[in-house]
């Protein structure tokens, strides 16, 4: 092997996405290429678990996870990046924050199971046949990865360096922070490598944003045409922008489409959901507690629209089910 | 539910704790009263002044539940009488959205509570605080921070079936 330094690319509780930005550098993923060797990705190339087994601790120059941790698979996978990795990168939303992904922590694993072997209406199981963790067949066992309670953001089960955000990150940001690891430029430990500043810094649309928002009811994307050069939030829409990183260019309010939060809040907010909820409801233009209700209850999905890539990332994290629940140092699924 | 039920933080039974956001002009001034007027009413609250129940920000509330508390209880002026006009209906707004997605992660809507006291209700601080006791007493712990060590035992438990885990652990922390 060369001395170029090493990359490593894993995928963990992820759709694919985040791989297909990588290859969306174009042209540049030859210049990355030429600068760097990739020692393991699996989406794209040939590596098995034994080969990152058999690197020195700490070979690998930079590791991209990306992927919410869900199974004892990926845990594994990430512990073992972990140890063989000097810089570990949260790629994307899932393994920053928990992303799509994440949105199962609404739900018990036994409700999330239930439904998708069980009552799914498209289907049949009269047995009600689970995976098995373990199964004898022919003879020998065949294993399947142990189906986690909670779905986590990587910095929850390893230690994370860095953060590069989105759903997928575009590749602008992939390329500022592959040249940021090579020439030795990286910030401080923990960032976010992306601006710190709300979306709405950047957005085209700024300045038709009114000083004092008054929202008489909230629309849905589908439900409306939207004005393509007003603020989405002065015609009701619900944008992510004020609570959510900048960085993606606006790119989703340039297709007329609002912001749905994927970059997560800045470093000065800790839950974003909440702090989307606290702007949008002040600005409801209403004062009795009826009629504030009646417009509130246009956002059908509150937890599923402000977190909808960040729920496991969040203060609450999960569902909080009283009945699963007694209280203490037992412990309950 | 009211059986002495041993939670992390302490080994004492247990009893209902709430962290209560009071307006600086009204409901804190009234807490105030019922303090210098000597009324006595359940220990269980630990007030947090702020200046207007519209600087109540979610995130707030979030916090206090996910470090431990068992209730919120947040009290502002009555509608109206705002020390700056429309702070309290700001607080009310978000007070309904955020109840709406508490239910929906599962945390009972008694936990949560706004109530309207004036500078003169001394009695109502009581009253409220009191009344949101012993609904809390009913519900049981929330307790959080439990909680979410409960949910990382079955990260421990995968933990085992990495070999030599430790190392990988020494590794993670380097």
């Amino acid at each position: 092997m060369s001395d170029k330094p090493k990359i490593g690319l894993y995928w963990c509780a992820s759709c694919g996405g985040c791989e297909e930005s990588v290859v969306d550098l174009a042209e540049d993923i030859l210049d990355v290429v030429e600068a760097v060797d990739i020692i393991f990705w699996p989406v794209a190339m040939d590596f098995k678990r034994a080969d990152v087994e058999a690197m020195d601790d700490r070979s690998i120059t930079a590791t991209l996870i990306n992927g919410a941790v869900r199974t004892s698979e990926q845990e594994e996978m990430v512990r073992l990046l972990r140890r063989k990795s000097a810089v570990i990168i949260a790629y994307g939303s899932c393994a920053h924050l928990g992303g799509i992904p994440g949105m199962a922590n609404q739900f018990d694993r036994e409700q999330i199971l239930r439904y998708v072997y069980e009552d799914a209406p498209t289907v049949v199981n009269d047995e009600k046949t689970r995976p098995a963790t373990a199964h004898r067949f022919n003879g020998s066992e065949a294993t399947l990865p142990v189906f986690h309670a909670t779905v986590r953001a990587l910095d929850q089960v390893i230690d994370v360096d860095y953060y590069i955000p989105g759903c997928a990150p575009t590749p602008a940001l992939l390329k500022a922070a592959v040249e940021a690891l090579l020439t030795g430029t990286l910030p401080p430990k923990g960032t976010v490598l992306a601006p710190d500043i709300a979306l709405c810094d950047e957005c085209p649309r700024k300045e038709s944003k009114p000083e004092d928002l008054r929202i008489e009811r909230f629309h849905r994307p589908h439900a409306v045409m939207a004005d393509p050069d007003t603020c989405l939030l002065a015609q009701g829409i619900v944008c992510m922008g004020p609570a959510t990183r900048g960085g993606c260019e606006a790119l989703c309010v340039k297709g007329n489409m609002p912001c749905t939060g994927c970059f997560g809040p800045t470093s000065r907010v800790r839950d974003q959901g909440a702090k989307i909820l606290s702007s949008l409801a002040a600005s409801v233009a209403a004062d009795e507690e009826a009629d504030i209700i009646s417009i509130l209850s246009t956002i059908p999905d509150p937890i599923g629209t402000f977190y909808r890539y960040g729920l496991p990332g969040s203060l609450l994290r999960k569902l909080l089910s009283q009945s699963s629940w007694t209280g203490g140092t037992s412990h309950h699924a | 539910m009211n059986e002495t039920i041993e939670t992390t933080q302490t080994a004492q039974p247990w009893r209902p704790r709430i962290v209560a956001f009071f307006c600086n002009w009204c409901t804190y001034t009234a807490a105030d009263l019922a303090g210098v007027s000597r009324m006595k009413y359940a220990p269980n609250t630990r007030i947090i002044r702020v200046m207007c129940s519209g600087r109540i920000d979610p995130q707030f509330v979030l916090e206090a539940l996910s470090e431990g508390a068992d209730g919120v209880l947040i009290g502002g002026c009555h509608p109206g009488d705002c020390h700056y006009a429309e702070g309290n209906y700001k607080a009310l707004r978000r007070f309904h959205l955020l109840r709406r997605m508490l239910i929906g992660m599962g945390i009972d809507e008694k936990r949560f509570r706004l109530e309207w006291i004036s500078a003169s209700e001394g009695d109502k601080v009581k009253t409220v605080i009191n009344d949101m006791v012993e609904q809390l007493q009913q519900l049981g712990p929330l307790d959080i921070p439990a909680r979410r060590k409960a949910w990382d035992v079955e990260l421990e438990e995968a933990k085992a079936q990495v070999p030599r885990y430790e190392e990988f652990e020494e590794a993670a922390h380097v």
